[in-house]
Formats: C-alpha cells, structure tokens, sequence
C-alpha cells in the first residue's frame, strides 16, 4: 500500500481519521507520518536493529539485554520499540537505561518539574536535602527561557540556581 | 483579545499506578479500570460528581461517537474502536475524560476564547481530586507516567485553536510551523487533516512535557500566541484593504444565505471568509458567535445526531444548506 500523503513510498502508519463524518483509515509512510506528527518515537532504528541484530547477539549478550520482559505487565523492549508504546509503570524502571536516550531526545532532559501526584507529595513528606534534580529543573527551564528570549525570567532562574549551588558547597 | 482565537483545551494523561497501560490491557482489564475510575468519579465529594454523565462508547451509535470527535471531545481514534472504553462528560459539554484512550484517564477542559490559565486551572482542580482517589503511576524523576513517553511529565497538552485565515492566505504557515516546532511547539490544521486544513483553522501546541511546569509551558504557549495573533492581524490589515479580497467574503456570505446544496468541506471555507470578514469590518451583519456556532452545527455526524437519525450524504448537504440560509 503506497503512502496516501507523498504516493510514493509503503506505508507503514495507519491512523483513525474523521472525514466527512465517517471513519477513515489515513496511511501513511513513516517519512509522512513523522511530519505529522504521528512517527513511532523509537524510530525504526531499533526495531531494525533488534532484526538484524537480535538473533545474533541472543547468545553472546547476557539475558537483560535481549529477553528481558518486565514482571508486571510482559512487555519487552522490543515490544516498546515496535509499537512506541511503553507497557506499565514498572517498564519504566526495568527498561529504564534504553528508554531514557528517547526521552532525552524527545523532551531536551529528564526530569519532571511541576505539579506532583498526591502520593508522591505524602512519600515525600520525610524531610529531605535539597534535591539535585530541583536544580537540574531549574537549569532546563533557564535553557528554555533564554531560548525564548526572557531574559528577565532567566535572570531570576539563573539567580535561584546559584543560591542552591551556593547552598551544596 | 480578537477574535483569532476560537477555543482554548487543556488536557491531561494519567495512569493509574497497579494496572498495566491500555496497551497491555485485555477488554476484561480495560473494563476494570473503567470502573474503578467512573466509581472514583462519582463518590468523590463533590458537587461536580452530580454535574457529570457517563457513556461506554460501546453503546453510542456511530453518528454519535463521530459528533464527540467533531465537538473536539474525544479522538477518532478513541470511538473508533469501543471495547473496554467510556467517556465521562460534563452536562455543559466543556470537561470529557476519556477512559482506555493512550492512557487510563485523558482529561480535558474546553473553554471557548483565550483562556490558558482558567481551563488549567479547572484541570487542575478535577486531577487533584481523582488523584486522592485514584492511585496515579508517578515517578518523582520522569513526573506523571504515561503509555507514550512523549507525554512524560506532566502530562498536559495545552492547545489552542487559531483561525489564521491571512496567514494561510500568504502561504506563511509552513514557514511559522517550522520555527515553533524549535520552540518545542506545534501547529496542525483542526479539520481535515493533511495537505490542506479546511477553514484556516490550526491548532497551536505545546509537545515538550517533561522538565517544563505546567505554568511555564502556558507561559509559553500564551507568548507565542500572542505573536501569531498579531501577525495574523497584521496580515489581515494588510489584505482587507483589496477589493477583490472584499468581493471574495462578500461572495461567500451570499453563496452561504442561498445555495440549496451544501457540502461541509464549501460550507467550512466560506464560513471561514466571512468569519475573516467580520474580523476585518468588511462585514457587520453577521456575529463571530453566528458563525462558530454554525461551525460546530454543520458537521455531519453532529446533524444526524440532532435530527436522530442516520441521513445520506446527499440528504446532509441539503440539510446544511437549509440551516445555513435559516441562521444567516
């Protein structure tokens, strides 16, 4: 089936559209389905890469790395690679070395700033020391605002940010 | 604030932390976790549990589930496949919560106009509720867990819906989608997806959700808008003047008020020059309200819903016609 968007390459992304108040299936190649936002965020290099690859380093590699499924729900690696989609909560953490590089591509870094769930507030609740990861938000969030040209903004997070360096050492 | 802006959304993914993700779900598991969240919803207390209605999607017609997408409620890919899935619904039609769409719960407030802060704010107040309710998949590092890591964080895709009919006009659009997806924004055509939106219609926001707050992300969001709104009106000023740009809106006004066919594709482009007529003061005799109601009415699953039943397409385009010349 041939891409309905360029006509010229296989489609290979088939999304649920609404056209003229029937459902439609749109196709689309990858190529295509990228520009519109719709691409599978771990790219087709590692679903290739486990083809190709995979039956070649299942004995030589040792088991985490190929077969490993998470506990709770079975998905594996490959399966996130395939289909984009991660299985539970828990694959986050067994997956974690693999899935964190496309988060890092996809979002510029990795750690959460605004609003926490209820529970993680309550958990949290035990004093703790001044979390790093406040200071990696900041930082990010400084990035951002100098991108955007606020420089006033970026004065004051730059500022906070040095007050919590300072507080470290 | 003009009239550019149409409508503003804020949505929301969470998970709850003891099932899998939807896609890992058998229909048995997916109606499982519908429960527990419809029962979650209507025990909490508040006085918004009584305002709130809920539909299994497999009990909607198919002009039904299609009218939820058209009312910008729930994705097509959503009411497209029913098992295991429900949409909880405010009376006003201004909050839905997707049950089983990507993620266990999609939240989402509706507010017609420029409202970032107010939609959120509703957000905010109905997560913080099911979240002392329901136990979310959270993870201190990566914030809300989600089925697709791109919606990592928290979670909020914040959008607003544009109409940038003179920036579509001077072919300026795919020059401005690529310097907002550097800013870690996006922009799509609302209707008819693909090569080109019907009605000059696009959808402005934000894809970066984790290491940015909610607050920020608006911030941003709202700046950028503020600049595509002024281009826009910039651009409008400056192609309004034309005659034959003044021929084209008063023209459409007049095919709209007396053409006996309709289909909603001519219906969405002429509604679109005469909503940028009246933006311009070519036109007077007509309110933006008129027309975005319009807009919303002609759509062809929400008119058979209306009428109550399933109606050819040929059928349809005489109906739109027919309410087009009543209400203009």
């Amino acid at each position: 089936m041939k891409c309905q968007k360029c006509n010229k390459n296989n489609a290979t992304t088939h999304i649920k559209r609404v056209i003229n108040g029937e459902f439609e299936e749109y196709n689309l190649c990858s190529e295509c389905a990228k520009e519109m936002g719709y691409n599978n965020i771990f790219g087709s290099f590692a679903d290739d890469f486990n083809s190709l690859f995979g039956s070649f380093f299942e004995n030589a590699l040792p088991a985490r790395t190929q077969a490993t499924r998470c506990e709770f729900c079975g998905t594996s690696y490959s399966d996130i690679a395939r289909t984009g989609m991660v299985g539970c909560a828990n694959c986050y953490d067994v997956f974690a070395d693999r899935i964190m590089p496309t988060v890092r591509r996809v979002h510029g870094n990795t750690t959460h700033c605004g609003k926490n769930s209820q529970f993680a507030k309550a958990e949290a609740a035990q004093p703790q020391e001044e979390k790093p990861s406040d200071i990696d938000a900041l930082k990010s969030e400084l990035d951002l605002a100098i991108k955007n040209q606020e420089f006033e903004k970026a004065a004051e997070l730059r500022d906070k940010i040095k007050a919590m360096e300072g507080k470290d050492e | 604030m003009s009239n550019v802006v149409m409508l503003t959304r804020i949505r929301l993914a969470r998970n709850l932390k003891n099932y899998p993700f939807p896609c890992r779900l058998n229909t048995a598991g997916k109606n499982e976790v519908c429960e527990k969240i419809i029962s979650a919803v209507k025990n909490c207390n508040s006085p918004l549990a009584d305002d709130l209605e809920v539909f299994y999607i497999k009990d909607l017609t198919e002009p039904q589930r299609i009218a939820l997408v058209e009312k910008h409620l729930a994705s097509p890919e959503f009411v497209s496949d029913p098992s295991g899935r429900a949409i909880i619904l405010s009376k006003d039609r201004t909050m839905s919560i997707m049950l089983n769409e990507e993620d266990h719960i999609r939240l989402q407030i509706l507010k017609k106009g420029f409202d970032l802060e107010a939609a959120y704010d509703i957000a905010d107040k109905l997560d913080t509720l099911l979240d002392e309710n329901l136990e979310f998949a959270f993870d201190e590092k990566l914030g809300f867990l989600t089925q697709c890591p791109t919606n990592l964080g928290t979670g909020m895709r914040a959008s607003i819906m544009l109409h940038l009919p003179a920036l579509k006009h001077s072919n300026a659009i795919s020059r401005i989608a690529g310097n907002l997806q550097k800013l870690g924004l996006t922009i799509r055509g609302t209707y008819g997806e693909g090569s080109e939106p019907k009605g000059a219609m696009y959808q402005l926001s934000n894809q970066v959700t984790l290491g940015i707050s909610e607050k920020s992300a608006i911030e941003n969001l709202k700046n950028i808008a503020n600049q595509l709104v002024s281009q826009e009106l910039q651009a409008q000023r400056r192609i309004a003047d034309s005659i034959e740009v003044q021929d084209k809106i008063s023209r459409s006004l007049g095919v709209l008020k007396s053409a006996k066919l309709m289909t909603c594709d001519e219906a969405m482009e002429l509604l679109s020059n005469v909503r940028f007529g009246i933006t311009t003061e070519v036109l007077d005799t007509v309110s933006i309200d008129t027309v975005d109601w319009l807009i919303n009415d002609i759509q062809p699953a929400t008119m058979m819903v209306e009428k109550g039943e399933k109606i050819a397409p040929r059928d349809r385009d005489i109906l739109r016609a027919t309410i087009l010349r009543e209400r203009l």
